[in-house]
C-alpha cells in the first residue's frame, strides 16, 4: 500500500514537471494560459494526494484554493485580459524553443543530481518531492527569463510558485507556510493582473516588455 | 506599566497595522501626515522600551539582544522619514504629480511597510519572516510604481519580478531548512522556530543545510542588493518617490540583511555545514567592487546613490562575513551609520530634485550658492557616506580595513581599491553638484531639515565619540554573532 501511495505521489509530481516544460515552448498566449491551467490542476491533485497520505486535512485546504484560484480564476482573468488587449495572436519569445528546451532538460538534470545528491539522509518521498519542485521552480525561472512578454512573465512566475508549493507539501508537516503562501501567490496574481497589466495598458498600447525597454530612452 | 512593557512587542506590530487601518478610510492629507508622523514616532518609542524590559520569546516572535538593534534603528529612520515625507509630500501634491487618492494609499502603504518590516524583525519563526518580507516587497513594489510615469512603472516592474524571484528563493531554502530540521525536532511548528533551530542545528544534515543557506543567501541576498543581484535597486530608488528611497536604502536592505544574519547564525552553529563567512564575503566585495566603478558613470543624481547603497551593503555583508568580534562590531555600526547617512542624503536629494525641478546631475550645479542649508547638508552628508574623516562611517570602514589587513590581507587589496574608487566617484560629483556656476531655479525650499540636521549630527557625533553603553552592546551583539 506505501508502495502504491508512494508511486501515485511521484506519479503526479512528475506530471508537474512535464506540464512546466510543455509551459516553455507554447507560443500563444491562449495556449500558454490553458497549459498554465492543466499545471494548477495537476498541482491541486498532487497537494490534495498528500493531504490524505499524511493524514493532514488543511492541505485539502490548500488543494482547493490552488484548483479554485489557480486552475480557473486566474486563467479565465488573464484569458480576458488577453482578449481585451488584443494580443492572443503571439508570444514573443527571446530565445526560441529548441535552446529553451535544452535549457530546460539540463536544469531538471542539475535538480535531480543536486538534490538527489544532498537530502540522502531524508525519506524517499520528501527527496523525490524537492527534485521534482526544484526542477519546477527552476524551469519557470527559465521561461521568466526567455519571455519579453508581461502576461507570460508572470504565469512563469506562478509556474515557479507551484514549484515551491509542492516542496512545501511535500515536506511532512511543515506548519504555517502552505496556506500563507497561497494566499500571497493569489495576492500577487492580483497585484500582477490588476494593477500592472492596467496601467501599463493606459501608457502603451501592449503589453509587450520590450516596448518599455524602449521607452525609457538614452537618458541614463 | 508592568503590562505595557510586556506587550511593548504586540505595540511594535500592531500600531502600524492600527494606522494603515485609519489612514486607509481617512480624506485629507495633512492630517494623514501628521498621524503618520505621531504612529512612527510612539513605535519608536515601543522600540526604545525594549531596552528596559526584554520580553519573553514565544514560537512566534523573538526579541533578542541583536534584533532590538535592528529595530530601534528601523522605527527611528523610518520616524525621521514620516517627518520629511510630509513636507515632501506637499510639494508633489502642490507640483501635480500626485493627487490626494494617492497620497492616502501612500500613507496607508508607509505604515504597511513599517509594520512588516518591524515583523519580519522580530519574528521568531523563519515562515513567518519570509511572508514579513514579501509584504514589504510588494508594498515598496507599489509605492515605486506610484508615478505612474513610464519610467516608474519599468522600475516597478523590475523590482516586482526580481524582488518576487529572490523571494521564492528564499522560500525554497525556508522550507530545506525545515526538511533539515524535521528528522531531529519532529514535524510541525517547531521545525521553524529559530531558537528550537539554533538549539539543535548541530545535528541537522550539513548537505541539506548547505543547499538551503545557499538558496536563502541568493534570494535574501537579491533583497540586500548583493552585486550579480542588484539589478531592481537602482530603478527602484530613482524612480519611486524619495522618501521611500530613504526608507529602501536605509531600512529595508537592513532587514534582508537581519534574515541572511540568522541563517548565517544557524549555518555557524553546526560544525559540518560549509563556512557561511566566504560566501558572504565574496558577495560583498564583488559588491563592493562592482557598485565603485559604476558610480562613474551614473548621471541621475538618485541612481549615483543607489549604487552607493548597492557598495556600502556590499561593505557590511563583507565584514559580517569576515566574522569574529572586530569585524562584526565594524559590520554593526556600519550598517547603523550607513542607515542614517544614506537617509540624510535621500532626505537632501529629494528637496533638491523639488528646488531644481531635475534629478538629472549635469542640470544640477552650485547648490552651495542657491540653496546654502541643503547644499552644505549635502556636502556633508556626501562626505560622510564616502568615508572621510570625522564621522562614522570612517570609524566603521577603518575598523573593518584594519582587522581585514589583520586577518586576510590580500582581501585588503580589492576592498581598499573599492573603497577609493567610490570615494574618488562621490568627491568627483559632489564637486559639481555643490559648486561652481548656479543653475536651474533658486527658489527656496519649504520643507523641514529637520531630519537632515538631525541624521547628520548623529553620524557627526558618532565619529568623535560613541556612548561607552552602544559600544558594550555592540560588542555584546558582535560576540554573539561570532
Amino acid at each position: 500500500m506505501d508502495r502504491l501511495n508512494f508511486d501515485i505521489a511521484h506519479m503526479f509530481a512528475g506530471a508537474l514537471v512535464l506540464v512546466s516544460f510543455m509551459l516553455l515552448y507554447q507560443d500563444r498566449l491562449y495556449a500558454l494560459l490553458n497549459m498554465f491551467a492543466m499545471q494548477a490542476l495537476v498541482l491541486a491533485l498532487s497537494v490534495a494526494w498528500q493531504a490524505s497520505i499524511q493524514h493532514a486535512p488543511h492541505l485539502y485546504i490548500t488543494a482547493a484554493i490552488t484548483l479554485v484560484f489557480k486552475a480557473i480564476v486566474i486563467p479565465v482573468a488573464l484569458h480576458r485580459i488577453v482578449a481585451r488587449l488584443g494580443i492572443h495572436r503571439e508570444v514573443e519569445t527571446v530565445v526560441s524553443a529548441v535552446p529553451t528546451m535544452l535549457a530546460g532538460i539540463a536544469l531538471v538534470a542539475l535538480s535531480m543530481v543536486v538534490m538527489l545528491r544532498v537530502t540522502q539522509g531524508a525519506d524517499a518521498l520528501a527527496r523525490e518531492d524537492l527534485a521534482f519542485a526544484l526542477s519546477v521552480v527552476l524551469l519557470g525561472l527559465l521561461m521568466m527569463v526567455t519571455r519579453s512578454n508581461a502576461v507570460s512573465q508572470v504565469v512563469g512566475f506562478m509556474s515557479l510558485e507551484n514549484g515551491l508549493i509542492l516542496a512545501a507539501t511535500g515536506a511532512k508537516g511543515m506548519p504555517l507556510v502552505v496556506e500563507i503562501s497561497v494566499a500571497f501567490s493569489i495576492l500577487i496574481a492580483l497585484i500582477v493582473v490588476g494593477i500592472f497589466l492596467f496601467r501599463i495598458r493606459e501608457r502603451f498600447d501592449s503589453v509587450d516588455m520590450q516596448a518599455l525597454d524602449e521607452s525609457r530612452g538614452k537618458s541614463r | 506599566m508592568n503590562a505595557f512593557v510586556a506587550n511593548n512587542v504586540y505595540l511594535i506590530l500592531f500600531l502600524p497595522m492600527l494606522t494603515a487601518t485609519v489612514l486607509a478610510v481617512l480624506p485629507g492629507y495633512r492630517l494623514s501626515a501628521r498621524i503618520n508622523m505621531a504612529s512612527a514616532f510612539l513605535t519608536f518609542l515601543a522600540a526604545l522600551s525594549l531596552f528596559i524590559d526584554k520580553p519573553v520569546s514565544g514560537h512566534y516572535l523573538l526579541i533578542d539582544d541583536l534584533n532590538i538593534v535592528f529595530v530601534v534603528l528601523n522605527t527611528f529612520v523610518a520616524f525621521t522619514t514620516s517627518v520629511f515625507s510630509a513636507s515632501y509630500i506637499a510639494h508633489e501634491l502642490e507640483t501635480g504629480h500626485l493627487t490626494e487618492t494617492h497620497l492616502r494609499f501612500y500613507h496607508t502603504m508607509y505604515q504597511v511597510l513599517l509594520g512588516a518590516m518591524n515583523l519580519a524583525l522580530i519574528a521568531n519563526n523563519i515562515g513567518l519572516m519570509w511572508v514579513a518580507i514579501e509584504v514589504a516587497t510588494l508594498t515598496t513594489v507599489l509605492m515605486v510604481g506610484i508615478y505612474r510615469t513610464d519610467r516608474a512603472l519599468e522600475a516597478a516592474w523590475k523590482y516586482f519580478i526580481l524582488g518576487s524571484v529572490g523571494i521564492a528563493l528564499a522560500l525554497f531554502g525556508t522550507i530545506l531548512i525545515y526538511m533539515a530540521a524535521q528528522p531531529v525536532v519532529g514535524e510541525g511548528l517547531n521545525g521553524m522556530v529559530w531558537t528550537v533551530l539554533i538549539a539543535h542545528v548541530a545535528e541537522f544534515d550539513p548537505a541539506l543545510l548547505n543547499l538551503a543557506f545557499v538558496f536563502l543567501l541568493l534570494g535574501y541576498g537579491t533583497k540586500v542588493g548583493l552585486a550579480p543581484l542588484h539589478a531592481w535597486l537602482p530603478d527602484a530608488h530613482a524612480e519611486g518617490p524619495t522618501p521611500i528611497s530613504a526608507v529602501l536604502s536605509g531600512l529595508l536592505l537592513n532587514v534582508a540583511l537581519y534574515a541572511v544574519l540568522r541563517f548565517k547564525l544557524l549555518m555557524a552553529a553546526n560544525p559540518k555545514a560549509i563556512a557561511p563567512g566566504p560566501l558572504m564575503a565574496t558577495l560583498g566585495l564583488l559588491s563592493l567592487v562592482f557598485a565603485g566603478f559604476m558610480l562613474y558613470r551614473r548621471k541621475d543624481i538618485k541612481r549615483m546613490f543607489a549604487y552607493s547603497s548597492i557598495e556600502h551593503m556590499g561593505i557590511i555583508a563583507f565584514a559580517f562575513g569576515m566574522g569574529g568580534p572586530l569585524a562584526n562590531f565594524a559590520g554593526l555600526l556600519h550598517m547603523t551609520m550607513h542607515s542614517l547617512t544614506k537617509s540624510a542624503i535621500f532626505f537632501a536629494v529629494g528637496q533638491i530634485a523639488q528646488a531644481k525641478g531635475t534629478q538629472k546631475i549635469a542640470n544640477i550645479r552650485g547648490l552651495t550658492v542657491t540653496h546654502p542649508l541643503l547644499g552644505w547638508g549635502l556636502v556633508v552628508g556626501v562626505i560622510a557616506i564616502a568615508g572621510m574623516p570625522p564621522t562614522g562611517v570612517f570609524m566603521s570602514e577603518f575598523l573593518i580595513v584594519s582587522s581585514t589587513i589583520a586577518r586576510a590581507p590580500l582581501l585588503a587589496v580589492p576592498l581598499v581599491i573599492g573603497l577609493l574608487v567610490a570615494f574618488g566617484a562621490l568627491l568627483l560629483r559632489l564637486h559639481g553638484l555643490a559648486f561652481g556656476e548656479p543653475t536651474g531655479s533658486t527658489a527656496p525650499v519649504k520643507a523641514s531639515s529637520l531630519p537632515l540636521a538631525m541624521h547628520l549630527g548623529l553620524v557627526l557625533l558618532a565619529g568623535i565619540y560613541l556612548p561607552p553603553p552602544l559600544v558594550a552592546w555592540f560588542q555584546h551583539v558582535a560576540i554573539m554573532l561570532r
